[in-house]
C-alpha cells in the first residue's frame, strides 16, 4: 500500500513536471494519453471489474462529445453549462441502454452493446444538419474559463486536463475499493453466488454501467475540446473496439494499467501512422501478441516478474 | 409457525417434469434430510426455494412470509442461506475477500461506493472470527483456487453462515470427498447453531441420517415418504429404492 502511495506520488510528479521538458507536439500527445486513459479506465469499470465485456463504450464518450460540440457551436460556449450537458447526457444515454443491455450476459452483452453503439453512430453519420454528418462538428472552442491561462495553450490545457484525469484515478480507485466495488469483483466472479449471498446483481451492474458511460462522458467532453472536431468515428465499434485493447493491453481489473495501455496505443498509432497507413492492421497484432503472451497485461506482466501477486 | 414451508410445488423443463406436487414443512431449528437417487428433483428444490427458478406452480413460505416471487437476494436478506453442490466460490478471490463479500451482503454497506471497505473494520472483524472459528485463519491469504477440494468445500460452508442464516440450504456438502474429508464437514455442520433451520441434501444415507431429525425421500420429483430417521430405515419402499429390489 505504501509503495503503491508513494509510486503514484511519484508518477503525479512526473506528471506535472512534464511541460517543463516536452515540446508543445509531445505534450499535446501526452495531453490525448491522459484524456484517452479516462476513457479506458472507465471501460475498465465494465471490463475488469464487473465482468462486463462492452464493445459499444465509445457511444458515451461520443455522445458527451457531440453533447459539449453541439452546445458550443449552436447555443453557448459555456463551459459550466456545455460540461455538465455532455456528462448528464453521457450518464443519460448509459443509464437508457443500460436496460436493454443488462438484459443479457456474455457474448450477448458484447453483441447487444454493439449494436446500441452503432444506432448512435448511425445517427451521427445520418443526421447531417443536426452533426455534420461524416464531416462531423469542426471548429469547437476550447471554453473560456476567465482563467489568467487561456486554455487554448497547450500547457493549460494539459494542467486543465490533468486536474480532470487526477479527479478520475481518485473517484475510480475510491469507487472499486468501496463494497460496491468489491462486489462488482465479486459478481465478475460469480453472479449466482453474489445473488444468494444477498446481493441484488443486477442493481450494482446497472450502477456500474451508468458511472462507467459518466467517465466515458468526462473523456469525450475533454477530447472534444482538446481537438476541436468531433465526427462520427468516436462513435463506431473501431473505437469501441481500440478502447476494449487499451484495456486488455493494460490490464483488466487493475486501477491505472488502462490508463498505461491507453498511453502506449496513442503513442504507438501517433509513431506508426507516421511511417504506414495500416494501423488497424498493427492493432490486431498487438491484440493477439497481448492474449498470448500477456493475458493480463502490462501491469500484469509487471507484477509476475516483480513477483507479488494482486488481486 | 413453520420456518419453512413447500406447498404443492411443481415444476417442469419444458416438458420434463422435475418436481410434482411437493409439499413438505420444517420447524425452526429443525434439521431435515431430503435424499433420492440423482434426478429425483432434490437440487432443483433448492433453486426454486432460493428463487433461481420460478416454479410452474405451488407456493413457498419463509416464517410464514409467501416468498414465491421474491428475488433471490430478498430471500437472502430474511435470512435464507444455501450452498451449492458444484462449487461457485470465488476462484480468484483470497478465502478470506471471499468471506468479506458473504458478511458485506447482509451488512447495511453493501451498496456504499463513496467510503473504501476497509474503512468498515466490523466486516474485516467478522470475517476474520468465521475464518478462526471454523479453523481456516491460517487460509485466509490465500487465493480459493488454490485451496485443496474439503477446503474449498469448509469455505462454501462458511460463505453460508457468514449471515448467520435462519435456514440454511446444504446440497450435497460431502459429495466427493475423501471418508476424513467427509468427516470433518459432518463434524462442522453438527457444531452449527440450533438456531439454524437445516435442510441438506445428501447422497450418503448413512451421513444424513446421522446429522437430521427428520428425512423427506423425493423419487421422481415426488415425496415418496417421510417421516423420523427410524421410520424411513424401516421403510421397504425407501430401501427398495435404495438397495435395488426389484419392486421399485
Amino acid at each position: 500500500m505504501k509503495t503503491r502511495v508513494a509510486s503514484g506520488a511519484a508518477a503525479l510528479t512526473v506528471l506535472v513536471a512534464l511541460p517543463a521538458v516536452l515540446s508543445s507536439y509531445q505534450l499535446s500527445l501526452v495531453t490525448k494519453m491522459l484524456i484517452f486513459g479516462i476513457f479506458a479506465m472507465s471501460l475498465d469499470l465494465l471490463l475488469g471489474y464487473a465482468g462486463l465485456p462492452s464493445l459499444g463504450h465509445a457511444a458515451y464518450f461520443g455522445v458527451a462529445a457531440y453533447t459539449v460540440g453541439l452546445l458550443a457551436l449552436r447555443v453557448a460556449n459555456n463551459f459550466w453549462l456545455d460540461f455538465p450537458a455532455g456528462l448528464l447526457m453521457a450518464a443519460g444515454v448509459s443509464a437508457l441502454f443500460g436496460l436493454f443491455a443488462l438484459r443479457t450476459r456474455g457474448s450477448y452483452f458484447l453483441m447487444i452493446t454493439l449494436a446500441l453503439g452503432q444506432v448512435l453512430w448511425g445517427i451521427a453519420f445520418g443526421w447531417r444538419s443536426l452533426t455534420g454528418g461524416d464531416d462531423g462538428l469542426p471548429s469547437v472552442p476550447r471554453p473560456d474559463l476567465s482563467l489568467p491561462w487561456a486554455l487554448t495553450d497547450g500547457i493549460p490545457f494539459y494542467y486543465f486536463v490533468l486536474m480532470f484525469f487526477g479527479l478520475a484515478v481518485g473517484a475510480l480507485a475510491l469507487i472499486v475499493s468501496s463494497p460496491f466495488g468489491r462486489a462488482l469483483v465479486g459478481i465478475r466472479e460469480s453472479e449466482r453466488r453474489m445473488e444468494v449471498l444477498g446481493f441484488d446483481v443486477w442493481r450494482y451492474k446497472y450502477v456500474a454501467f451508468i458511472l462507467a458511460g459518466l467517465f466515458a462522458g468526462l473523456a469525450g467532453n475533454l477530447f472534444v475540446y482538446f481537438n476541436g472536431f468531433v465526427s462520427p468515428s468516436y462513435l463506431n465499434i473501431l473505437f469501441s473496439a481500440s478502447a476494449l485493447l487499451m484495456v486488455i493491453l493494460g490490464g483488466s481489473g487493475t486501477l491505472l494499467g488502462p490508463a498505461i495501455g491507453a498511453a502506449v496505443i496513442v503513442g504507438l498509432e501517433n509513431f506508426i501512422s507516421g511511417y504506414m497507413e495500416r494501423w488497424v492492421l498493427v492493432l490486431g497484432v498487438i491484440y493477439v501478441l497481448v492474449t498470448l503472451f500477456a493475458p493480463s497485461g502490462l501491469v500484469g506482466l509487471v507484477r509476475e516478474r516483480l513477483g507479488n501477486s494482486g488481486t | 409457525m413453520t420456518a419453512l414451508e413447500v406447498d404443492k410445488l411443481s415444476h417442469s423443463f419444458g416438458g420434463l417434469t422435475a418436481l410434482a406436487d411437493v409439499s413438505l414443512a420444517v420447524a425452526p431449528g429443525e434439521r431435515l434430510a431430503i435424499i433420492g437417487p440423482n434426478g429425483a428433483g432434490k437440487t432443483t428444490l433448492f433453486n426454486i426455494v432460493t428463487g433461481i427458478f420460478r416454479p410452474s406452480s405451488g407456493r413457498i413460505r419463509l416464517f410464514g412470509r409467501d416468498v414465491t416471487r421474491l428475488p433471490t437476494h430478498d430471500r437472502a436478506q430474511l435470512g435464507l442461506a444455501r450452498t451449492f453442490q458444484i462449487s461457485t466460490l470465488f476462484p480468484k478471490l483470497t478465502v478470506l475477500d471471499s468471506v468479506l463479500l458473504a458478511v458485506q451482503g447482509l451488512d447495511a454497506a453493501r451498496f456504499t461506493l463513496h467510503r473504501p471497505r476497509t474503512a468498515y473494520g466490523h466486516l474485516r472483524e467478522r470475517a476474520e472470527a468465521l475464518l478462526a472459528d471454523w479453523g481456516l485463519a491460517d487460509r485466509a491469504r490465500q487465493v480459493t483456487r488454490q485451496l485443496s477440494y474439503g477446503e474449498q468445500r469448509q469455505v462454501e460452508l462458511i460463505l453460508a453462515l457468514a449471515g448467520a442464516p435462519k435456514v440454511l440450504l446444504l446440497d450435497e456438502p460431502t459429495a466427493g470427498l475423501s471418508p476424513a474429508e467427509t468427516a470433518s464437514v459432518a463434524a462442522m455442520i453438527r457444531r452449527f447453531s440450533r438456531d439454524t433451520t437445516i435442510l441438506l441434501i445428501e447422497h450418503d444415507m448413512d451421513v444424513a441420517l446421522d446429522l437430521v431429525d427428520r428425512v423427506t425421500v423425493l423419487v421422481q420429483g415426488r415425496v415418496l415418504a417421510e417421516g423420523s430417521k427410524d421410520e424411513i430405515r424401516g421403510n421397504p419402499k425407501v430401501a427398495a429404492i435404495y438397495f435395488g429390489t426389484d419392486d421399485a
